[in-house]
């Protein structure tokens, strides 16, 4: 197989022509406008591909749930901003039960907030985000790598379990070069039954989120929960990184795990006994592995660019097993490993106590 | 081994190329890498940059904080960049339009006058691919045949006329650093 050297963006896009996405809707917002623009050039060479640039990124979301309703493998994107617009949407794919990858390419919030990679929309991706009682499952990846797999994955979730998935990765991975390799993907299992394509002869079917009746919409919440239930219990990933005799372990995801490898690299040249776990599915959160490891260890320090949100699941995964510090850098700044090497450090010398 | 090299210059000079390119040849070479572009609200004119990592091991951050090399382009390039450097590090800066010199004695410094080399030969758009010559042969990171066989790749066998002028551009700026 050959290596080539691509933007994390442009991987996205290729990995999801190539899981067989076909139908792709987006509004142009930095930084992941090199997908849309992939998109646009390439998704003409996949056979019956369609590409739309939408009016707005509401649109966007909505012509996807149509799409998905007749059959396509979908794709939108968006950055921070653009994917609060999209929430609706995503809420009502939930409820729908309709399969699509749903791209974040982070940039720093609240609000307009700026074009720099940040982390700051954690909750928003794995509490929900929209309305209702939903999840979305959330890969968090940190290599380019990783981005084309994941997005492989995130197609065969989406059909398997008939929901939306999110891609979470901020605007350093999006703009960032790495070669990659892409894999083959899985062929498709996805049940008729669940497209529209027109009932001709036999009986008509429909597909909506509204159901008036308060015991049917209770049945169907308990439903979506059991669903997800299932989710939690097979698809956690993972990666641990030097935790064998670890003191202290890091935890983080995405640009900030790789940052903290930096880290962790530099400390174990001077001696100190540090790790990493990052968490690879932000939902369903890997706490069970995490609350396993806290039986050797101690001491934990969540590093985030946020003021710290996957601290709350570090939180309840841990149950007070463990001591926890934080360490963040908001607002669309990316620290160096150096700077998190010198936090680190602070804190690894209270352990010897 | 970890190095990290930044590239900057005007718009329009090519400097993303030149980091693009060398990232490339790094992956045919079997290195590991990351490249990192600037973005963000650019205008025509202004200066753009990008910072490849080259490593035999995985490479945390595509950020340098400090990097090895810097290739500065034009004067905006050097005053930028020129304390990041590493103490030991290197500057190949475009003598054609950079006149001053950095005051740091720890690193060294080669002023290329890519600019005028890229006019004996007929194309001002080569610069970049001179200074890549002197570089490379400064640096040894990749050698002449696997970066030109990555430019080949990345330009496409449409251009051969491309492809001819770039070979003689590389040349002219690797015969032109002296060892």
């Amino acid at each position: 197989m050959n290596k080539v050297l691509m933007s994390g963006n442009n991987i996205i896009g290729e990995a999801a022509i190539r899981s067989g996405c076909r139908f792709y809707a987006g509004y142009p917002i930095t930084p992941q406008n090199e997908l849309t623009e992939y998109m646009a050039e390439h998704m003409r060479e996949a056979p019956g591909g369609v590409f739309i640039q939408s009016e707005s990124e509401i649109a966007a979301i909505h012509m996807i749930i149509g799409a998905s309703a007749t059959g396509a493998r979908v794709m939108t994107s968006s950055s921070s901003p653009g994917i609060s617009l999209k929430q609706e949407g995503i809420s009502s794919m939930a409820a729908c039960e309709l399969p699509g990858v749903i791209v974040n390419i982070m940039r720093g919030g609240p609000g307009l907030g700026n074009i720099r990679p940040a982390q700051g929309d954690y909750f928003q991706a794995t509490r929900g985000g929209g309305h209702g009682d939903y999840r979305t499952i959330v890969f968090g990846p940190a290599t380019c790598q990783e981005l084309a797999d994941l997005t492989m994955s995130a197609y065969d979730l989406a059909d398997k379990y008939r929901t939306p998935v999110m891609i979470l990765a901020d605007g350093m991975m999006g703009q960032m070069m790495e070669p990659v390799i892409f894999k083959k993907p899985k062929p498709r299992h996805y049940n008729e039954n669940f497209i529209l394509k027109g009932a001709g002869s036999g009986k008509s079917k429909f597909i909506r989120g509204l159901i008036l009746d308060a015991i049917d919409m209770e049945e169907h919440n308990w439903k979506l929960e059991r669903k997800y239930q299932v989710i939690k219990a097979r698809e956690t990933l993972h990666e641990e990184h030097r935790t064998e005799d670890a003191k202290l372990v890091i935890v983080a995801y995405g640009t900030a795990a790789r940052i903290a490898k930096g880290a962790i690299k530099r400390l174990r040249d001077n001696g100190m006994q540090v790790g990493l776990f990052r968490p690879i599915t932000l939902w369903p959160f890997p706490e069970a592995e995490l609350r396993a490891l806290s039986a050797r260890v101690k001491k934990f320090l969540v590093f985030e660019m946020s003021t710290g949100q996957m601290l709350d699941d570090v939180r309840l995964a841990l149950q007070g097993y463990a001591d926890i510090e934080f360490h963040g850098r908001p607002g669309g700044v990316v620290p160096t490993p150096s700077e998190l090497a010198n936090v680190i450090a602070r804190h690894y010398k209270e352990t010897g106590k | 081994m970890m190095i990290k090299t930044i590239f900057s210059g005007f718009g329009g000079q090519g400097v993303l190329m030149m980091g693009y390119s060398f990232a490339h040849s790094a992956m045919n070479k079997g290195y590991q890498t990351t490249y990192l572009p600037s973005y963000g609200a650019e205008m025509r004119g202004g200066t753009a940059n990008c910072t490849v990592a080259v490593a035999d091991e995985e490479i945390a951050s595509p950020v340098a904080s400090e990097p090895d090399h810097l290739i500065a382009m034009n004067s905006p390039s050097l005053f930028n960049f020129q304390n990041k450097i590493t103490s030991g590090g290197a500057i190949f800066l475009n003598s054609s339009i950079i006149e001053s010199r950095p005051s740091r004695k720890d690193i060294k410094v080669y002023a290329i006058p890519c600019g005028d080399m890229a006019q004996e030969l007929g194309n001002t758009r080569v610069a970049n691919v001179i200074m890549m010559g002197a570089f490379l042969k400064e640096t040894g990171i990749v050698s002449a045949d696997i970066y030109l066989k990555s430019l080949e790749t990345i330009m496409g066998s449409k251009k051969k006329s491309a492809a001819e002028i770039n070979r003689k551009a590389f040349a002219a700026g690797f015969d032109f650093i002296k060892k």
